[in-house]
């Protein structure tokens, strides 16, 4: 058994591309190494592990097979009658044993259902790991998938940033593979600045880890506890403070570091006047720092920076970051004080020069549309007897994209929205409002880019809701309208996470509102616009639309809530317009799906449709009505007035959105239902009697899929 | 003071310092380019010395000006017109990020007492078609260099590519100093006083009078009427490239470029044809261009469509370069019998202008990169 190491030595690669490319490199060494039969006898009998840092890619195999065994193989040649005349091989045999490298004398012959041929048993030398690692693994090397690759030598050589180096063991030989002209070998590199650089790997296995954290190289588990630890550390030395968890800026500066360190930083209290959105922002997205809070999660005056050094012996690293924080927060001042020369009700005129999308018009045309569709979704809300401030939606979504033209989104493009929602609270928009008011319409203006992911939160007012969902239809609207679908991986305007988020605030706010009429009027915000000449017929746009959003409604019943894929496209099968309550319906499905009622009436639903199917391919067409025809059977004449009975009750639970309760009366259909089937003949002769049966089982399947289509259910389940 | 060392760098010696450790290291010391330009990346010293297979090194200082960046002087940390100390590797060095480390180390930066980081970012300019991959390279939390891998410029994609270092001087001067104010670097200190210059005693009126001019002085339609007519003698001579080179010598006598013929009546078109007065025009167009941003009179709509009317011509002078550049290799090659090793199969090209076109296609074609 032997040890196994493969290092890429790279250049800086990106923070965001690591973990991805790390666990994807290991993933084609495990295949290659099963495939290629080196694992112990059984095929994943060896070890892996990665082992990552900003500029190498490791794994690490042990136990792995130094050669793979021999395999005999039966190889067939021709049949017995060609290879053999009288007793005595034939040119053909020759010529196939030659070929097999077996002698004449040692072939077999084996009966197959063609008739009997020749076989020969050939050896075939197992090839030695090194051998099969130095030919397979640069095309893996070469395949792993990055967001971003360039070339630095030939063109047609790719990867992240060039590699400088590779080191590829086994035990303690190199195996001479060679990648876009680098011999591999024994060499790695240590840390740039804290080691003399060089480090020659003794053997694979932990001799690899230890050589190089001799040589100020971590990976990546230990940087992280070594980051934790030291920022813990470092904030001990504040009484009473805690430095805010921010998973994602963890593992940006994990990524960023070969052997990581943490300093305190600090900053004048006065900057504390700024809002904190901001000050954050300036820290974590450009600065790369950790916020540093009280008890209570109130900002300090701090901030922790992770260095990629071991120490500041003279301070000079934290007072140059120091300055740094100090010039950004002065130039975050600045755009403040200068933003508030200009309020946002004034703002509103400059939208017109503002492009939101160039066939699309301005922001400020959006504006007014946002305006519109909102007050259509307020009225529809109402409706439904929610409680919802039109006014303050009406008012937010006016003052809604006016900090677009602000210095300080423009600085901080991130913070748009959130802007505009922290401008609207300190300016006077209108002294006529109360104050509750404006901060309702604050608050709306700030949340309404949310939720910016599925993980991320819904606005937390019915307004915030109500505007987010406006501002996104209208989007997904005037694109879809141009034809500018997205597909595949192309999806230039987000608009699938501004569908999702879309769906995430209906089901979570549980507003009551359709999809494609809620689209209908969104596109009617475009009339008699400039963009309506290059827009889509009226069809195409709806066809587009139904079938964007009902793949989003999917995403979200799947993917976010966790329904079973057969659960999710019976219930949208029965109608996928209106959000909350195919969750509702959903969440009833999956409670009777286990019940053996459900089992036969998705089996008769599946046979109903197929009936169906075939009577109209076949040109037979039902009768407009059922009818208790003398020729009736008494199943059949059962099966009907169980209908004419349970239909309107299980109509009004259904209305009465009881779909639970609907359900379990829906069950009690079965005994008819699978006695029906054992006894009737439903293509019958008689047309007429034939025609009846069609009739009574279209109302039935009609009346069964209202809350889901049961033949979508996947069988074994029920 | 808390700087990292006691003496820091003036302004003037830090460029010094940069520009001896390159010459030393085998660049040509070019001067800042005397045209305006928006960065270092604009000179033709690398615009347009990254097309073609010739190899080059080159560092040099580059004011560049970016006039909606203007502040009247009065923000401390930004400027309408900064100065970059711009270095292009072609091809890029093995150890170019380690040659990159040591200049820091030349300029008074002990890097086992600082925190340095490469974070990725790639650079992009879309009025040049040019894009490349690369970091920023942050020093105690700030960023002092562009570290970029060119890919691709002019729409051309580069084969070698260059390695590009952009470095920031305020920036590093006002860290080396430890000031707040780039106003307050000291440029230069007389030897023998001791008495120092400052970066606001030399460029603080330049900062006040271009802001007024950019944001406010600017007259419109005279900043477009000059786009318009540079943008069209910049065409023109684009397109009178390919005609050019095609035309007999007493047809391009005819057509007023007796230039481009020599003194034995032989047409030495393409090599003479001015490309590089192409280039300036182009530059022209961008900086008009900035200037109408500045002032306000392209609406984000109008944006894409002018940009896009720049880089029309900065691919256009791109790809006329690069056929020019083979066929200079080519005469050179003839008159000296010195062809470069890697230029061998252009010889093929005498055998007839049409096929080696071809031929030269179906070559470009093969090294395209993938994706």
């Amino acid at each position: 058994m032997a040890d196994f190491l493969l290092e890429i030595g790279c250049e800086e690669i990106p923070a965001r591309m690591i973990d991805a490319a790390s666990a994807e490199l290991r993933d084609r060494v495990g295949a290659i190494l099963t495939r290629e039969r080196l694992g112990r006898g059984d095929l994943a009998s060896f070890e892996l592990t990665s082992f990552d840092t900003p500029r190498r890619l490791a794994v690490l195999a042990s136990g792995i097979s130094a050669a793979q065994a021999d395999v005999v193989e039966q190889v067939t040649g021709p049949s017995v009658n060609v290879a053999y005349k009288d007793g005595q091989p034939t040119p053909a045999a020759l010529a196939f044993a030659k070929k097999a490298g077996v002698d004449v004398s040692q072939l077999e012959k084996t009966s197959t259902a063609k008739g009997e041929y020749i076989t020969a048993r050939v050896t075939k030398k197992g090839r030695t790991a090194a051998e099969i690692l130095t030919e397979a693994l640069p095309k893996e090397i070469a395949t792993i998938y990055w967001p971003k690759n360039m070339y630095w030598r030939k063109p047609n050589e790719r990867f992240v940033r060039p590699v400088r180096w590779v080191v590829a063991m086994l035990d303690a030989d190199a195996i001479p593979l060679e990648f876009d002209g680098i011999r591999a070998g024994k060499n790695s590199r240590g840390n740039r600045i804290l080691s003399d650089g060089a480090v020659t790997i003794p053997r694979a296995g932990s001799a690899y880890v230890e050589s190089l954290r001799a040589a100020k190289v971590l990976g990546r588990g230990e940087r992280e506890h070594q980051i934790r630890k030291a920022l813990d550390a470092a904030t001990r030395t504040i009484p009473d403070a805690r430095w805010r968890e921010d998973k994602a800026l963890l593992d940006t500066v994990v990524n960023l570091t070969e052997f990581p360190s943490v300093i305190l930083g600090g900053f004048d209290p006065q900057f504390l006047t700024l809002p904190e959105e901001v000050l954050v922002t300036v820290m974590r997205d450009h600065q790369k720092y950790f916020a540093v809070e009280d008890t209570r999660g109130k900002l300090l005056p701090h901030f922790l920076t992770v260095l990629n050094t071991d120490s500041d012996p003279r301070g000079l690293i934290r007072h140059g970051n120091e300055r740094v924080l100090r010039a950004r927060f002065n130039d975050a001042r600045f755009f403040w004080e200068t933003d508030q020369k200009k309020s946002l009700l004034e703002r509103v005129e400059l939208l017109r020069h503002v492009t939101f999308q160039k066939d699309l018009g301005s922001y400020y045309e959006k504006t007014r549309r946002v305006q519109r569709l909102c007050s259509w979704l307020s009225e529809q809300i109402k409706q439904g007897g929610l409680a919802v401030r039109p006014g303050v939606i009406h008012k937010a979504a006016c003052l809604s994209k006016t900090d677009l033209t602000t210095e300080l989104v423009k600085e901080f493009t991130e913070l748009q929205g959130i802007v505009g929602g922290l401008y609207a609270r300190v300016q006077q928009l209108d002294e006529s409002l109360p104050e509750a008011t404006r901060m309702a319409i604050a608050d709306a203006i700030y949340d309404h880019y949310k939720p910016e992911s599925t993980e991320d939160d819904a606005p937390r007012s019915m307004e915030g809701a109500v505007l987010s969902v406006g501002d996104k239809a209208d989007s997904i609207a005037g694109m879809f309208a141009l034809g500018l679908v997205p597909s595949g991986s192309k999806d230039p305007f987000a608009l699938r996470r501004q569908a999702n988020a879309i769906v995430k605030v209906i089901a979570e706010k549980k507003l009551p509102l359709r999809l494609g009429e809620m689209m209908r009027d969104a596109r009617a915000g475009y009339q008699k616009s400039e963009a309506e000449k290059k827009f889509v017929d009226d069809a195409e746009f709806s066809r587009t639309t139904t079938a964007f959003f009902r793949e989003r409604v999917e995403f979200y019943l799947k993917d976010v809530r966790g329904f079973a894929y057969d659960v999710v496209k019976a219930v949208l099968g029965a109608d996928a317009e209106d959000v909350v309550d195919a969750l509702e319906r959903a969440e009833a499905v999956k409670q009777v799906l286990y019940m053996p009622e459900f089992q036969a009436i998705g089996a008769a639903c599946k046979r109903i449709r197929n009936i169906l199917k075939q009577a109209a391919e076949k040109g037979i067409r039902p009768a407009a009505k059922f009818e208790y025809l003398p020729e009736a059977a008494h199943e059949e004449k059962n099966l009907a007035a169980y209908l004419e009975t349970n239909g309107p009750r299980i109509e009004a639970q259904r209305k009465a959105k009881k779909y639970g309760e609907a359900l379990l009366l829906l069950a009690t259909a079965r005994e008819r239902v699978d006695a029906f089937f054992d006894k009737v003949m439903v293509m019958a002769e008689d047309e007429r009697v034939r025609a009846n049966r069609l009739a009574l089982l279209q109302t039935l399947l009609r009346e069964f899929s209202t809350i889901a289509d049961f033949s979508e259910i996947a069988a074994e389940k029920m | 003071m808390k700087s990292s060392s006691s003496n820091p760098l003036t302004y003037q010696e830090l460029i010094l310092r940069l520009q001896t450790f390159f010459a030393d290291r085998g660049c040509v010391l070019q001067q800042p380019y005397d045209a305006e330009v928006g960065a270092g990346t604009m000179a033709p010293e690398t615009f347009l010395r990254v097309l073609g297979p010739k190899p080059y090194k080159v560092a040099y200082v580059q004011p560049s000006r970016r006039p909606a960046d203007g502040r009247y002087g009065e923000n401390p940390n930004r400027l309408f017109k900064h100065t970059q100390l711009q270095v292009i590797l072609k091809p890029p060095p093995e150890n170019v990020q380690e040659l990159y480390l040591e200049s820091l180390g030349a300029i008074g930066i002990d890097l086992r007492e600082h925190d340095i980081k490469f974070e990725e970012d790639n650079w992009e300019s879309p009025t040049l078609g040019a894009w490349g991959i690369g970091w920023q390279v942050m020093l105690d939390g700030l960023e002092i260099t562009q570290f970029t891998y060119f890919q691709q410029c002019g729409g051309v994609d580069l084969n070698p590519i260059s390695a590009e270092l952009t470095y920031g001087l305020e920036r590093i001067a006002a860290f080396l100093q430890d000031v707040d104010s780039i106003y307050d670097i000291v440029w230069a200190r007389d030897a023998e006083t001791g008495e120092a210059v400052k970066y606001g005693d030399v460029r603080l009126a330049d900062e006040q009078q271009f802001s007024v001019y950019n944001f406010e002085a600017a007259t419109v339609d005279f900043q477009w009427t000059h786009f318009n007519q540079y943008e069209r003698e910049c065409s023109v001579l684009i397109d009178g490239y390919w005609s050019a080179k095609k035309a007999r010598p007493d047809e391009l006598v005819r057509l007023g470029l007796g230039g481009l013929v020599d003194s034995s009546g032989n047409a030495v078109a393409p090599n003479r044809y001015p490309l590089l007065a192409a280039y300036d025009l182009c530059l022209k167009c961008s900086h008009l261009f900035n200037i109408l941003d500045a002032r306000g009179a392209i609406s984000v709509t109008e944006r894409v469509g002018v940009i896009a009317r720049v880089r029309a011509l900065a691919v256009g002078i791109a790809k006329a370069w690069v056929n020019q550049q083979k066929n200079d290799q080519q005469k050179i090659g003839q008159q000296e019998g010195d062809v470069p090793g890697e230029q061998a199969e252009d010889e093929s090209e005498k055998s007839g202008e049409a096929e080696a076109a071809h031929k030269q296609k179906a070559k470009k074609q093969k090294l395209a990169p993938v994706g």
